[in-house]
């Protein structure tokens, strides 16, 4: 089962992923966007450790949704308010459970992910965060390496398709040949989840 | 009209100054005299380039004086800033919906109608109008 303590160590550790790789989000996002993705991550997920330090919350589910909050107060671009209702819906699926298996986590996951569609309207395929997260939500039903592994793939395969969505889709069939800085975020997040679970054995 | 209550407008703004200045110019084209209070809400706090949830949540509660507040965006993070602070339920005084409206257009159309007395809707329908307006 996996506690407060184990969502507080995977803010933790997708904190410390979205610093290690800030620089090469914002190159990602100068290729395609306004080259702020990896400051703005930066600034969203130090807030969330702060925060989570501060007042660590009791349950899986308070965890997520104050990390959700702080991202959607603190990133300053569309991620996070995108972001933000994921961790915010996904924590809010758990409900106030103290503890949750990681195929309750899976379930809420999707919840969250089919919140960011509908809020960003936008689907597989349009070069998004989506791209990484919905093949992710769906492998995680398996096992956390899993979810990785299709969360990194998710975000590779983004490198071909046009931009349907966001400041990209102005540059059209110009965007095409770019990873998305969205999707290559998003896959930290699940990577920074597969490490947490293989940390302390509970991913399998 | 709501016993003389009026709608305030919020414009949110992916940038400080193009808040200010569509605020500017919806208040000065709304004719003489008191027009219903506007805010604007753009950029960061630290003044770059952006979407505060902080600054939006502070400019609708100056204007909020119980009869609705109407919320314009323009660009991606100030439309999704506002969508999810909406889905939110407690960040926004009650009341307070996303205006689909072009930004300077529908401005303007927000202001004058609120300052005359219309209601939430009577605004939300003037502002979202002003897409109607083809200039060729």
């Amino acid at each position: 089962m996996l506690d407060a303590d184990f969502f507080h160590r995977w803010m933790t550790a997708a904190a410390a992923l979205v610093s290690r790789e800030a620089d090469h989000l914002t190159d990602l996002d100068a290729a395609i966007g306004d080259a702020d993705h990896g400051s703005n991550m930066l600034r969203g997920f130090a807030a969330v450790t702060a925060a989570l330090g501060k007042e660590p919350p009791q349950t899986p589910g308070a965890v997520l949704m104050l990390a959700g909050r702080q991202l959607i107060s603190t990133v300053g671009g569309a991620s996070g308010p995108l972001y933000g209702t994921l961790l915010r819906r996904t924590g809010k699926a758990l409900g106030d459970a103290p503890a949750v298996a990681p195929e309750q986590l899976a379930e809420a996951l999707g919840v969250g992910v089919a919140a960011v569609a509908q809020l960003g309207g936008a689907q597989a395929g349009d070069k998004t965060m989506l791209d990484a997260l919905l093949p992710a939500a769906e492998a995680l039903g398996t096992s956390f390496g899993s979810a990785r592994e299709a969360a990194e793939a998710g975000a590779l395969a983004t490198v071909p398709m046009q931009a349907r969505k966001g400041r990209a889709s102005y540059l059209g069939e110009r965007s095409i040949g770019h990873q998305d800085p969205g999707a290559t975020s998003s896959a930290l997040l699940i990577a920074a989840l597969a490490e947490t679970g293989a940390a302390d054995g509970s991913g399998a | 009209m709501s016993d003389g209550k009026q709608v305030g407008i919020v414009l949110v703004s992916h940038s400080g100054p193009v808040a200010e200045s569509v605020a500017e110019l919806a208040k000065g084209l709304a004719a003489g005299g008191a027009t219903a209070p506007v805010a604007a809400a753009g950029g960061t706090p630290a003044g770059g380039l952006g979407t505060s949830a902080e600054l939006i949540a502070e400019a609708a509660r100056s204007v909020d004086g119980g009869a609705g507040v109407a919320l314009l965006v323009d660009l991606g993070s100030a439309v999704l800033t506002v969508k999810s602070m909406l889905a939110e339920g407690d960040e926004l005084p009650d009341g307070s919906r996303l205006v689909d409206a072009p930004f300077v257009e529908g401005a303007v159309a927000a202001v004058v109608t609120a300052s005359a007395g219309g209601d939430i809707a009577a605004v939300e329908a003037a502002a979202s109008e002003a897409y109607e307006y083809r200039k060729l």
